[in-house]
């Protein structure tokens, strides 16, 4: 089954085409990883994929409904740049939080359970402002993994990560995939991302310049893609 | 989860970190008393002109002191790019505004409950705001509402704009015009002890029909504003 559909997509800043007739899909247990230079679309792509804004053209399906429809919401894990969680709340205040609007049939449960994964259970009831930068990005992951998503879409998740971050996120991404789980994932860091993808697209000024599944020599050499696709400069 | 529950967990999540935080209340509140304390030595409490402007210089400071409060409705969602997590959760987009429109009706609602004692004891009008005090809240609480979904809806279109803190007041006081001079004329007649007669009553259907409109308009197009 294709969990995330998108056809012909055209999103516009002004007059200016961010992303220029995207093709892309992924199947259900797949992981694509979306990579490509600074400005190339590809924070772009994964909000608009997200719902957060709307293709000026092209439809986007997420296991076949809209991306706004709240029943495809229930179903999507987001990280972005930021960690989306509230400083001034506690980490059990910002799962449960999360976990009561993503209507989790046990908000505190649901909430203590992921704070133990991701090993904040000692600080569950310390405000995030006073976190750690690897605290605070491991509350993020487990906000985004907490309604236990079929489809996850990672904007450059392994940025600014500390090693342990890094391990958690890692193992729980391997953990999402046996499961079945889709990803996207926009990435920089080649290495840690072709390590799990299943399937490659390089993005270049808005347009898909390659996409295909991840081979060995990519794995081996993480700026293959580049080096064969991309820009040479 | 029910349409009412997910307006209740957004509010009270604004409302918690509101409390922990303290940034605009304190503000809201430091900026109603100065004001109020500057206009009773502006003008004289005994004087009758003082007396029949008396109601739009309370909304005057409720006007300003509120959007304090409003301005940080939706900037509260910035810094961790949290505005993505609300926008992502499968809620409507109307239960996140009607969330956030009731945590800033509570939180204005606070800093003018709080002002109204202050003013009336400035502006020697203690007995007939006394004697008149229900009413009062009455038109606080329906005046209160027309500025906090305009205010609320306003904060969500203009929470990417860098100057947000300007923009927002020019924006939505040409909008609420109807609803204050309502809520102005309705409170001036209020302190001065005057009975309710045809002309309130008009001003009193006004102000409500300002609130029901404004309200349904903004609960209708909320989710166009946060997606686009």
């Amino acid at each position: 089954m294709t969990a995330v559909s998108i056809e012909g997509v055209w999103k516009f800043y002004g007059d200016y085409p961010a992303l220029r007739n995207i093709q892309l899909t992924a199947e259900s247990g797949a992981c694509l990883a979306l990579i490509g230079r600074n400005g190339a679309g590809k924070t772009t792509l994964l909000r608009t994929i997200a719902g957060f804004s709307r293709p000026g053209k092209g439809s986007i399906k997420i296991l076949g409904t809209e991306p706004r429809q709240t029943e495809t919401r229930s179903k999507l894990g987001f990280i972005g740049h930021g960690i989306s969680v509230y400083d001034e709340l506690s980490a059990l205040e910002n799962l449960t939080l999360f976990a009561k609007l993503y209507n989790l049939p046990d908000p505190q449960k649901s909430a203590l359970e992921w704070l133990e994964r991701t090993g904040l259970e000692r600080v569950r009831n310390g405000l995030v402002r006073e976190f750690s930068r690897g605290m605070r990005q491991r509350l993020a992951v487990a906000r985004a993994f907490l309604h236990e998503p079929s489809v996850l879409l990672l904007d450059e998740p392994f940025t600014a990560l500390d090693d342990r971050a890094i391990a958690v996120l890692q193992r729980l991404l391997r953990e999402a995939l046996a499961a079945g789980k889709t990803i996207v994932m926009s990435t920089h860091q080649l290495r840690e991302a072709l390590e799990l993808a299943s399937h490659v697209a390089l993005l270049n000024r808005g347009q898909v310049a390659f996409h295909g599944p991840c081979t060995p020599e990519m794995v081996a050499d993480p700026g293959y893609v580049y080096a064969r696709y991309g820009e040479t400069s | 989860m029910t349409f009412l529950h997910q307006v209740l967990v957004v509010a009270v999540k604004d409302l918690r970190a509101e409390m922990r935080t303290k940034e605009a209340i304190n503000a809201s509140f430091a900026f109603a008393l100065v004001v109020l304390l500057l206009f009773s030595f502006a003008f004289d409490p005994d004087s009758e002109s003082s007396k029949e402007i008396a109601g739009g210089l309370l909304w005057i400071v409720f006007a300003f002191a509120g959007t304090l409060v409003l301005n940080r409705s939706f900037a509260r969602e910035l810094p961790n790019d949290c505005l993505d997590a609300l926008v992502a959760a499968p809620i409507p987009g109307s239960a996140l505004y009607l969330g956030k429109a009731i945590a800033n009706y509570l939180l204005v609602m606070a800093m003018e409950l709080v002002s109204l004692p202050v003013f009336s004891i400035f502006n020697n009008v203690t007995r007939p705001v006394t004697a008149q005090l229900w009413p009062i809240i009455g038109v606080l609480a329906l005046g209160t509402w027309g500025l906090t979904v305009i205010g609320t809806i306003f904060s969500a279109l203009t929470v990417n704009i860098r100057l947000r803190e300007v923009m927002l007041p020019m924006l939505t006081y040409p909008i609420m015009v109807p609803a204050l001079m309502s809520a102005m004329r309705l409170t001036t007649d209020l302190v001065a002890g005057k009975p309710f007669g045809p002309d309130d009553f008009t001003w009193l259907k006004m102000l409500v029909g300002f609130d029901v409109i404004y309200t349904a308009a903004s609960v209708a197009l909320v989710e166009t504003v946060l997606v686009g």
